[in-house]
């Protein structure tokens, strides 16, 4: 009897013949991520005269499969950002320990306290961080909304993607909301003036309605979903479902095209 | 100079605890011209003297621009000078390159401090053989900060280094308690009398020898810089009129205890 | 045995997990991530006699989506400060908006350490060789970008100089980039180098006679511009929302937002 701890458990190869351990080939080049995993849909925000609102949905697919259904996608930065991920769910919580280490190293560094990143530099540096990875070619596959303040206290919103790619407007959204919630925002907020008309709880019913809008349309989304409104205040992060759903035009939908009674 | 068996490199302390090369290092630093660093709640000033190696040189540089919200004063080696400060410009571009901020002067200090104890702890390197005061505005306002060789950084309200110093510094701790209130050009004219405290007999300030460094915010509480700029030549001449002897013994502007002179 | 052969030690059976094998296994394998993407836009960049123009579309796409109505193409090099208020060069640059703007960065921060070691602005001639040396060292892995330089001259003439991505380059008299160019480019050589154009009447075959070639002024190079962006943009959906424009002359660089066609 082999006693060595490593053996505990493996099946022998005198009983079940040897294992084919050709996936364990380590002369293969390193394998980066080619396409994302366990992935989340998509992030919408928007500005308002004293702020942002962020908001993304607690699922978590692997592929078609709804495997988590409840992971928080929005994270707060310093008590006065905050960032939405969407894409990759692995590559989230990688730049979710990254940004951890980084707030505790930036209010560690200051004795003088003050020197607090706010949401542009930290846009800034993860925008320089995707860009680096992706010309590593080992990109974080993520696309980020970053929302807070500005050094004038001015209501800031940005994107980055996997590839580095950077770009702020009065609302934003990844994925499917680019498509879907984005023209809806843009109705309210078509330009940076415009911003100066929306109040909080319009913003905020404003991104109710895309977050029902996007789940009675993205197959990849679900009914309970995080919101965040950013002020020179600090940030309110609370959880939500969504309310008054009415499917009621379900069954007067005759099948995709050929079905016709 | 003695003869000390504890001084042959900057790792080994002599039995008292010193270490001599460093305690060296300082010295290089007093044998530099005094510059003189001084903050205000909105402005932060260097004043410095340059000095030419004989009549037909120019006159080494004192006073440089890091970045636009922070100048660099220096005393001692001038060569050991631009390499921190060299090392300083890299590190502030790369702060706004990747976070978009302007450097935090209590960093920058932090930086340049660790850099130059590596070379106090390390056989065979040598202590850099400068004095520096880092001054400039950041997010937080207004900031002075004294460098020495041996890795020593503190924040100062006013400084001065360099040869004949104490002079300046006993100026600036007597008029202290008015810094703080002062506009921009009073705080010039006050490093410009500190400055003045530790020149020789037949010396005095000129344009060709006087370097002024002024960083500030343009109003109480907002954000807008007064870049950093170094003055020399003819922009240094209205600031040197304003405080040389006759127009002080005039009296519109300040208090005679600054004239008077301590040797 | 062999059950027991393979473990010397223990004199045990074998299990497999040690013996991956350790030749590679053959085929090449396909590298789904692709590190390029175009976001469209365009530019367009027209030297006159005391002034350049550079003027770009400040849509940014993917696909077909509008990504937003505001990203800006062209931007100041070589300032002072990070307001670049004293930048003598401007850059636009068109393509892949990650690599853009690494690239702006990258020549700002070299113009901002010559600006540092020197005293002085960089030229235009000397930062066109360098943006051309920077996109060469990238030439295995470009930047995936049509940049086009513009300033005056040591004579104070306009220059523009235009770009491919892996760091070709020449002077020209205008120049379109990005997703337009081939529509806009046309335009150009008949508006501004009067390809095509005769002299009425001045004969017949190759008796015809060119029309002569002169620096057009600043005022009919803004509606050029204007036409040149409102033709591009009905024809090109990767152009349109507002039209930046920066213009360089010997009294410094203004910059102009016109709308354009959201739809």
């Amino acid at each position: 009897m082999d006693h060595r701890p490593q053996a505990w458990g493996r099946p022998r190869d005198d009983v079940y013949g040897a294992y084919d351990a050709s996936y364990m080939n380590t002369n293969l080049p390193n394998q980066h991520t080619q396409s994302p995993i366990v992935t989340g849909t998509s992030v919408v925000a928007m500005k308002f005269k004293d702020g942002v609102v962020m908001a993304a949905d607690n699922l978590a697919s692997y592929g078609s499969l709804a495997r988590f259904t409840d992971v928080k996608r929005l994270r707060t930065f310093a008590d006065t950002s905050v960032i939405g991920f969407g894409g990759d769910v692995s590559d989230m919580q990688y730049l979710d320990r990254h940004l951890t280490e980084l707030g505790i190293d930036e209010a560690y560094q200051s004795d003088v306290g003050g020197h607090n990143l706010n949401a542009r530099n930290l846009h800034k540096y993860l925008s320089k961080l995707l860009y680096h990875r992706r010309s590593k070619f080992d990109p974080l596959w993520n696309h980020l909304l970053v929302a807070g303040m500005d050094e004038d206290d001015k209501p800031f919103l940005a994107a980055a993607d996997l590839l580095g790619t950077t770009f702020t407007s009065p609302s934003l959204s990844t994925g499917f909301g680019s498509m879907l919630a984005q023209p809806i925002m843009r109705k309210y907020v078509p330009d940076e003036a415009s911003v100066e008309n929306i109040t909080k709880e319009k913003a905020v019913e404003v991104i109710k309605e895309c977050m029902k809008v996007l789940f009675y349309r993205d197959a990849r989304s679900m009914d309970k979903y995080s919101l965040a409104i950013v002020t020179k205040d600090g940030v309110e992060l609370s959880e939500n479902k969504l309310e008054n759903q009415s499917w009621a035009f379900a069954d007067r939908i005759k099948g995709y095209g050929t079905q016709t009674v | 100079m003695f003869r000390n068996n504890y001084d042959n490199d900057s790792v080994t302390f002599s039995p008292q605890g010193r270490i001599f090369q460093v305690e060296y290092a300082g010295e290089a630093v007093k044998q530099g011209s005094v510059v003189v660093g001084l903050t205000s709640k909105t402005h932060a000033v260097l004043v410095a003297i340059k000095r030419n190696a004989e009549e037909l040189s120019s006159y080494q540089k004192k006073l440089f621009a890091i970045d636009e919200h922070v100048g660099l004063a220096i005393a001692g080696l001038t060569s050991d000078a631009r390499v921190l400060s060299n090392f300083m410009k890299q590190q502030c571009l790369s702060q706004r390159l990747t976070y978009d901020r302007a450097m935090p002067l209590e960093k920058l200090a932090a930086l340049i401090g660790d850099k130059a104890q590596l070379n106090t702890q390390h056989y065979g390197k040598r202590p850099y053989g400068v004095g520096l005061l880092v001054t400039g505005v950041d997010e937080t306002g207004p900031h002075l900060f004294e460098f020495q060789p041996s890795g020593l950084t503190q924040e100062m309200l006013a400084c001065a280094i360099g040869a004949r110093s104490q002079m300046a510094r006993t100026y600036l701790e007597k008029n202290l308690d008015k810094f703080a209130d002062c506009g921009r050009d009073e705080l010039v004219r006050h490093g410009l009398r500190a400055l003045k405290e530790t020149l020789v007999q037949d010396r005095e300030l000129t344009v060709e020898n006087t370097s002024i460094g002024v960083a500030g915010l343009k109003e109480p509480g907002k954000k807008a810089l007064e870049v950093f700029k170094v003055h020399d030549g003819a922009d240094v001449k209205d600031w040197l009129n304003s405080v040389a002897d006759d127009a002080e013994a005039g009296g519109e502007t300040t208090e005679g205890e600054g004239m008077q002179v301590d040797e | 045995m062999a059950m027991f052969s393979q473990n010397p030690i223990m004199n045990g059976p074998n299990y497999s997990f040690a013996e991956a094998p350790k030749a590679a296994m053959d085929g090449l394998r396909e590298h789904r991530f692709n590190p390029y993407t175009d976001n469209g836009g365009s530019t367009l960049a027209i030297a006159g006699d005391g002034f350049a123009i550079m003027a770009g579309d400040t849509r940014l796409t993917s696909g077909y989506s509008i990504n937003t109505r505001y990203a800006p193409k062209v931007f100041k090099i070589g300032g002072t400060t990070s307001s670049q208020d004293d930048a003598n060069i401007l850059l636009s640059v068109v393509g892949f908006a990650a690599d853009g703007e690494a690239l702006q960065e990258r020549l700002d921060s070299v113009c901002k350490m010559y600006r540092y070691r020197h005293g002085k602005p960089m030229s235009v001639n000397a930062c066109a060789k360098r943006l051309s040396t920077i996109l060469y060292q990238k030439r295995f892995f470009p930047y995936y970008v049509y940049a086009i330089l513009g300033g005056l001259d040591e004579e104070g003439k306009g220059a523009v100089y235009s770009y491919d991505p892996v760091g070709s380059y020449e002077r020209e008299q205008c120049r379109a980039g990005g997703a337009a160019a081939s529509l806009i480019m046309p335009f150009l050589d008949n508006q501004v180098n009067f390809k095509n154009q005769y002299v009425p009447g001045s004969g017949i075959g190759h008796e015809l006679q060119e029309r002569d070639r002169v620096p057009l002024p600043r005022d009919e190079v803004e509606i050029l511009v204007k036409d040149a962006f409102d033709s591009a943009v009905e024809r090109h959906i990767e152009v349109g929302d507002g039209l930046q424009m920066m213009i360089i002359t010997k009294d410094g660089i203004e910059e102009k937002v016109l709308p354009l066609k959201k739809d």
